[in-house]
């Protein structure tokens, strides 16, 4: 009996921490698929190894292929390196001292956390050096008064959010991701996420980062100050510089108090329009209860049934959203929803819905929409896409998109997914292998599109390897003069994540 | 064609942890959020299921306990129930409240409705008991198929298949009949917004246990309520001869 009690609780409790099973694609070497040159950094060699085996001691360094392999290959299974050594220090000063020596021999390193970025930042792209924050892992501090929590980079979002919940608080940021990325990744791509909408981003939220610079300097700007306005705020240079500014060590954040009430709904619609409608009315009803707001269309849905055989509880329709409120008081919440719920039906702006305010079931909503990436992922080969559109062109992409790719008969899905109440849409192609055909026929045709309705080509993913080339269509050369000058001043011998972020 | 009767408990949510209260006397449900029983679940979906296959008439729903029963109740009635029992017994004799008390609620209401299949969760997650529906049975003096994972009715007989330690037992009952909806019986739907609204305009009746006869006084007390002892923290061993002596030295192999 007491078995079938947890089976029942196995089959419906998904573990974040993942990494699909099935993918066919054996990622190519990143040199050869993308054609990059290697810069002039020096060669690891044994002495190296034995400098390093002296900074973190013999087991915390990582040298065996087979151990580095999972490092060399990112989540997407898009980029492979051939990076031979490993790093897993423990303190900022291990850090310190592994960039010093680097920078003096001109070793180029490569930043890693969770591994779950999708943009190739992560992964070195030829023998870069990795330094993984896996086992920088202790929460350092919690004060419950202000809500501020400083932690080592490698806490594993997840983690936190454990954390937090015992002390009455949660992380201002969640995404699907949450079982492996580690807080240091997320300041790092500055990581958006489901619950933006409400909470803000991460330049707001984090209060304080204690970084290494290329040259093994601590910089500590750890202020736990909602307010501080000392000098330049030099923290912001590290949120979002994916790892080529500066090494993060140390993060404060803000943590919001857990709502007592969380209520879901789960919506079907049958056009864009009322997509839109509900963008409206859910802001203008739903007001300050509003936590996420996030939009699926029937393809991208289809694909977490097909691929991970969950269920899709209401019935088909062209577009879905899924709305969470979280609030202080239950009955306060429930009505608002119920009566912004019973409008929406009876204008016939919905088709079909479900709600719940129980634990287990928002749970299960909810993996419909997290899921969507690793489902996709099963078909073979992601081209994914991170776009920031105005409501009104949000999703006019992705039916042109889908034109534009018609006569490739390898393409499988085109689809559209995202954290609509922030503008953000995740625009998917997927296929069975890489296909060069089908990333040229892509790009830059979504890019130039992105750029003329002047959206950003990169939301909340970051730019890492993949897109260096996209960032001059939303940003002018001026901007990125200034970026190159910033990156030469922080890191004058370029080691920290080589061929990243900047244009090469 | 039959009426079909089926509990429901309202249970803390199992995606919730549970915590035992400072004093022992039981475990925290104040502020936590609380579900439908999976078990009950399964049983709501097989009712709406006979109903709409037409072998059903009219599916009732009864939940026993305080006021946030009728919670539970909406939610099979949004599920496809067609009318709520709530059987109101206050906070503070809930906590004594055992299947016993609750079989013999089933029993007479059963006989009041007029119902001719019974279908309850086979257990509750919190309590665990796996008695209620043969204990229900036994009071009507009905047959019983307990942990079914597939009913069908013939004439007026349920074919059903029961899940038994190392297999599966085809068992044939006569009606009227008490089950019990074992994991695999069904996948209970989910409500949908229109039948959100609609349940809240189907009828909830609000009776007591004096009103049916049955007497509640405890049978048990509960003398402690304690955590399960935590896990010890794992140790790395350096290789795996000093893993294997390890599990020899501790028996395991
Ligand atoms: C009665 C009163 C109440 C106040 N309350 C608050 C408060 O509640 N919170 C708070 O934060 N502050 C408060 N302040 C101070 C606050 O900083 C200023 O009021 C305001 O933000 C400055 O705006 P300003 O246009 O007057 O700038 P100025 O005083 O003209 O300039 C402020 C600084 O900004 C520079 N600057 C101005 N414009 C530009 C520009 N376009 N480009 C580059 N640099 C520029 C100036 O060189 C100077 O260094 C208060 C001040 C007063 C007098
Ligand atoms: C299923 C799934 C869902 C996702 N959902 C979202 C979402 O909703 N919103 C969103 O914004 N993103 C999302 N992402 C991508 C997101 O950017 C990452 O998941 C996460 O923020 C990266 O954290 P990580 O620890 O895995 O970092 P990594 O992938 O290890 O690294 C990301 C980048 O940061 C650098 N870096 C890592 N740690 C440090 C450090 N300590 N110091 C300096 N540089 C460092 C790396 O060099 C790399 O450039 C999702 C990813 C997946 C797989």
């Amino acid at each position: 009996m007491r078995r079938a009690t947890s089976n029942l609780c196995a089959n419906l409790w998904h573990s974040s921490s993942f990494r699909p099973a099935n993918y066919s694609s054996h990622a190519a070497l990143t040199k050869d698929r993308y054609k990059v040159q290697r810069g002039k950094y020096a060669s690891l060699t044994d002495k190296d190894v034995r400098v390093f085996e002296e900074i973190v001691g013999k087991t915390r360094i990582l040298t065996d292929d087979a151990d580095v392999e999972a490092y060399n290959v990112d989540w997407l299974r898009s980029v492979r390196g051939f990076s031979k050594c490993v790093l897993k220090p423990k303190t900022t000063e291990e850090v310190s001292a592994i960039l010093k020596y680097c920078n003096e021999r001109v070793l180029a390193v490569c930043p890693q956390g969770g591994n779950t970025g999708l943009a190739g930042g992560s992964n070195p792209v030829f023998d870069e050096v990795v330094i993984s924050t896996s086992l920088m892992n202790n929460i350092l501090e919690f004060d419950s008064l202000s809500g501020v929590l400083s932690c080592q980079a490698g806490c594993v979002l997840e983690q936190l959010e454990t954390f937090l919940l015992e002390q009455g608080h949660m992380m201002p940021l969640d995404l699907g991701a949450k079982g492996s990325c580690q807080i240091g990744g997320n300041v790092s791509t500055n990581a958006g996420g489901l619950r933006l909408v409400r909470y803000g981003s991460l330049h707001g939220n984090v209060l304080g980062i204690e970084a290494v610079l290329a040259n093994g300097e601590i910089v500590n700007c750890m202020s736990k100050m909602k307010k501080d306005n000392t000098g330049y705020h030099l923290k912001h240079l590290f949120i979002g510089s994916e790892g080529t500014l500066g090494f993060v060590t140390k993060v404060a954040i803000q943590c919001p108090v857990n709502p007592k009430s969380i209520n879901v709904a789960l919506l079907g619609l049958e056009s864009y329009d009322k997509v839109l409608e509900i963008l409206k009315t859910s802001r203008r009803d739903l007001g300050e209860i509003l936590s996420s707001c996030e939009m699926m269309d029937l393809d991208a849905l289809k694909v977490v049934e097909e691929n991970l055989k969950l269920r899709i509880p209401i019935k088909e329709c062209p577009f879905y959203i899924l709305i969470e409120t979280s609030g202080s008081n239950s009955n306060h919440d429930e009505e608002k929803l119920a009566l912004f719920l019973e409008n929406a039906l009876d204008k016939k702006v919905v088709l079909d819905g479900t709600q719940a305010s129980e634990p287990s079931r928002i749970k299960q909503i909810f993996e419909l929409r997290e899921r969507i990436a690793e489902a996709l992922l099963m078909d073979g080969f992601l081209y994914t896409y991170d776009f920031s559109l105005k409501p009104v062109d949000f999703y006019s992409i992705v039916p042109a998109l889908r034109e534009h790719l018609k006569n490739l008969p390898n393409v499988l899905r085109v689809n559209g997914f995202g954290h609509f109440g922030d503008g953000n849409l995740h625009l998917n192609v997927t296929s069975k292998e890489y296909s060069k055909e089908i990333l040229n026929t892509i790009e830059p045709f979504v890019y130039e599109w992105v750029s003329k309705v002047g959206g950003s080509v990169s939301a909340e993913h970051g730019i890492g390897f993949k897109k260096t080339g996209a960032v001059k269509f939303s940003k002018t050369p001026q901007a990125i003069k200034l970026m190159q000058q910033m990156k030469g001043v922080m890191d004058p011998n370029g080691i920290l994540n080589p061929y990243k972020v900047l244009p090469l | 064609m039959a009426r079909v009767l089926v509990g429901v408990k309202r249970v803390i949510d199992y995606a919730v942890k549970i915590r035992v209260k400072p004093d022992k006397s039981g475990v925290v449900t104040e502020g936590v959020k609380h579900s439908m029983n999976p078990f009950d679940e399964i049983a709501v979906e097989e009712a709406v299921k006979m109903k709409e296959k037409k072998l059903a008439t009219e599916v009732v729903a009864v939940s026993c306990g305080p006021s946030q029963a009728q919670e539970t109740l909406r939610t099979a009635l949004a599920m496809g129930a067609d009318r709520a029992i709530h059987v109101e017994v206050p906070a503070g004799d809930y906590e004594t409240l055992q299947p016993i008390h609750i079989s013999k609620i089933l029993a007479k209401i059963a006989q009041d409705e007029k119902v001719d299949i019974v279908i309850l969760g086979k257990q509750a997650i919190d309590d665990d008991s796996n008695q209620t529906a043969q204990m229900t049975a036994g009071v009507l003096d009905w047959p019983q198929a307990t942990f079914a994972s597939k009913v069908e009715k013939k004439d007026s007989e349920l074919h059903v298949t029961r899940e038994i330690d190392g297999g599966l037992e085809n068992i044939k009952v006569k009606l009227p009949a008490v089950l019990s909806a074992d994991l695999r019986l069904n996948e209970p739907r989910y409500a949908t917004l229109p039948n959100i609204m609609k349940a809240k305009k189907k009828p909830l009746k609000k009776v007591t246990p004096k009103d049916l006869g049955v007497d509640i006084s405890p049978r048990i007390q509960v003398i402690s309520v304690e955590d399960p002892p935590v896990r010890q923290a794992g140790s790395i061993v350096p290789d795996v001869d000093t893993l294997v002596s390890k599990l020899k030295e501790k028996g395991h192999c």
